[in-house]
């Protein structure tokens, strides 16, 4: 493959679960470019969800994972390190501001709207409340939710939609200014008019960060993304440009993928 | 014939609510009438020694009231090491067996353990040792009612709090407990609710007095236990105390766990 600016690169990358036997993934290579959207897709159980988890290493909340290969995370001053070193809780809650996370079901933490945001903020070691106001707000705006609740900052963010909350969720990640954020089937619970709203912002985030996500929809990769990893049973099948993985796939089991012929 | 079974066993459900509601409606109405007769503004502005029951009534809530406020802080770090620490662990899962068979001990078990350990020790009861002994009883109700309430806080919710880069403990106080909050609440007055009316933990361990006293290190007034020895007075004006004291605390139980409830529905609306 040619030099591409890459914010992530795995490499030779394979993981156990917990008390289980055989590997969720085994030897995934695949680079996640920066500044572009990578979307990965396979049938249930995969392993694109286990994948995206590996890139934060959120998986370390349960004891006993195993992980073989490399991940390696592209610093600001262009060295990169294998994340898969990280052993302290240190070193993980910094990867994590580094390497964001949304997930599936909307997680609005039981505060108000304002704090949702503030509170990762505040952690990350912002204590002026001016600079906290105003992250807030760019935040907010970066989401597409800020017209939507100036007025009400205050409130529970309970209250908010499903399709809300889960900008919610990307405002508060994106207030940490990530290198990288996993969104793992962002859409997935939400009606269409929400989720074509998301994927309107997806599109918009991908000018300042890089985007990897895991998606069901195949329809929705093809939409936003450039790069796509299709996925089976644990596999890397095929990695390339959206556009050539949909028209026109090397392997033939992506090209019955994509077909629906099975999934 | 299936028609005619559905309807005997109608009816036969009904007429079984229909007894316990009976006896609930029989006692209350017991304690009503008998109580009211010695229920007066008097009893609860005297101790006593002079006819009245407001030492007793301070010294419960007293008892009570120390043994959950050191029943609460321990028993919910217990609920939070089992739920958030020690989950699946042997170490965890014995503490949580050990804690559900702690329910259900007999109270007069806890008091007669109490009376072993403190009271004979030390040569008489005292308020310390009814205290402790309606900690016992409190904790494990604490332990399990946090644990239960964290574990319906949702995994997606930890998981989130660790991926912006929050410590473990930082999203177990600022997140967790608050989503558990309500839940949680709820628990405690319904644990506060359970000791408060307790007699057979206190019967040898804080005994009671018919003075008013601060001295946690003595004999301590209690109504329960009172209401006990002025059950079986031969003078006909203490058992009417009685009754006016078992009416008074039953109100005072109820009351609160209708404030527990209170709780549960606000969240829902």
């Amino acid at each position: 493959m040619k030099d591409f600016n890459n914010i992530m690169e795995i490499q030779d990358f394979s993981f156990t679960y917990p008390k289980s036997q055989n590997p969720a993934l085994r030897n995934v290579t695949l680079p996640i470019r920066e500044n572009h959207i990578t979307a990965l897709i396979g049938p249930s159980g995969c392993g694109k969800s286990t994948l995206l988890r590996s890139m934060n290493r959120i998986h370390d909340i349960y004891k006993g994972c195993q992980y073989q290969g490399q991940i390696k995370l592209k610093a600001e001053d262009g060295t990169a390190s294998n994340i898969l070193d990280i052993q302290k809780e240190n070193g993980f809650i910094k990867l994590r501001q580094k390497v964001g996370m949304i997930f599936q079901k909307p997680t609005p933490f039981p505060m108000s709207i304002y704090e949702n945001i503030a509170y990762g903020l505040r952690i990350s070691g912002i204590k002026s409340r001016y600079n906290i106001e105003e992250i807030v707000e760019s935040s907010l705006r970066e989401a597409a939710l800020w017209d939507e609740v100036k007025d009400r900052l205050h409130q529970d963010a309970r209250r908010l939609s499903g399709g809300q909350q889960q900008r919610l969720c990307i405002a508060r990640v994106v207030a940490l200014k990530p290198e990288l954020m996993l969104l793992d089937e962002p859409t997935s619970a939400l009606d269409p008019i929400s989720t074509g709203a998301i994927e309107e912002m997806i599109l918009q985030l991908k000018e300042h960060y890089s985007i990897a996500i895991v998606t069901h929809n195949m329809l929705q990769a093809s939409r936003i993304s450039d790069y796509t990893g299709f996925m089976y049973l644990g596999d890397l099948v095929e990695f390339n440009e959206t556009d050539t993985i949909f028209l026109n796939p090397e392997k033939e089991q992506t090209d019955r993928y994509i077909t629906g012929k099975f999934g | 014939m299936r028609l005619l079974i559905n309807k005997i066993v109608l009816g036969l459900c009904s007429l079984a609510a229909l007894v316990g509601l009976v006896f609930l409606g029989w006692i209350l109405t017991t304690l009503i009438i008998k109580g009211t007769e010695a229920l007066s503004p008097y009893i609860f502005t005297n101790d006593l020694i002079n006819n009245g029951i407001r030492n007793l009534l301070v010294g419960q809530f007293m008892l009570a009231g120390i043994a959950t406020v050191f029943g609460i802080p321990i028993g919910i770090m217990a609920g939070i090491y089992l739920q958030e620490y020690g989950n699946g662990t042997k170490y965890a899962e014995f503490i949580r067996d050990l804690s559900d068979i702690m329910i259900s001990a007999p109270s007069i078990v806890i008091g007669t353990f109490v009376y072993a350990i403190i009271v004979i020790p030390t040569g008489h009861t005292s308020g310390w040792a009814g205290i402790f002994a309606l900690f016992i009883m409190m904790l494990p109700i604490v332990v399990r009612a946090t644990d239960d309430m964290l574990s319906l806080v949702p995994t997606e919710l930890r998981e989130a709090g660790i991926a912006i880069g929050a410590p473990k403990y930082h999203v177990i106080t600022h997140i967790i407990l608050r989503a558990a909050k309500v839940g949680i609440v709820t628990g405690l007055i319904l644990a506060f609710a359970r000791v408060v009316g307790e007699t057979a933990p206190l019967l040898y361990t804080s005994g009671s007095s018919v003075y008013w006293s601060h001295d946690l290190s003595e004999t301590f007034p209690s109504i329960t236990v009172s209401i006990y020895n002025l059950a079986t007075m031969p003078d006909e004006k203490m058992v009417q105390l009685a009754w006016a004291a078992a009416l008074v605390l039953t109100f005072a139980v109820l009351l609160l766990n209708l404030l527990g409830r209170f709780v549960i529905r606000e969240k829902h609306h």
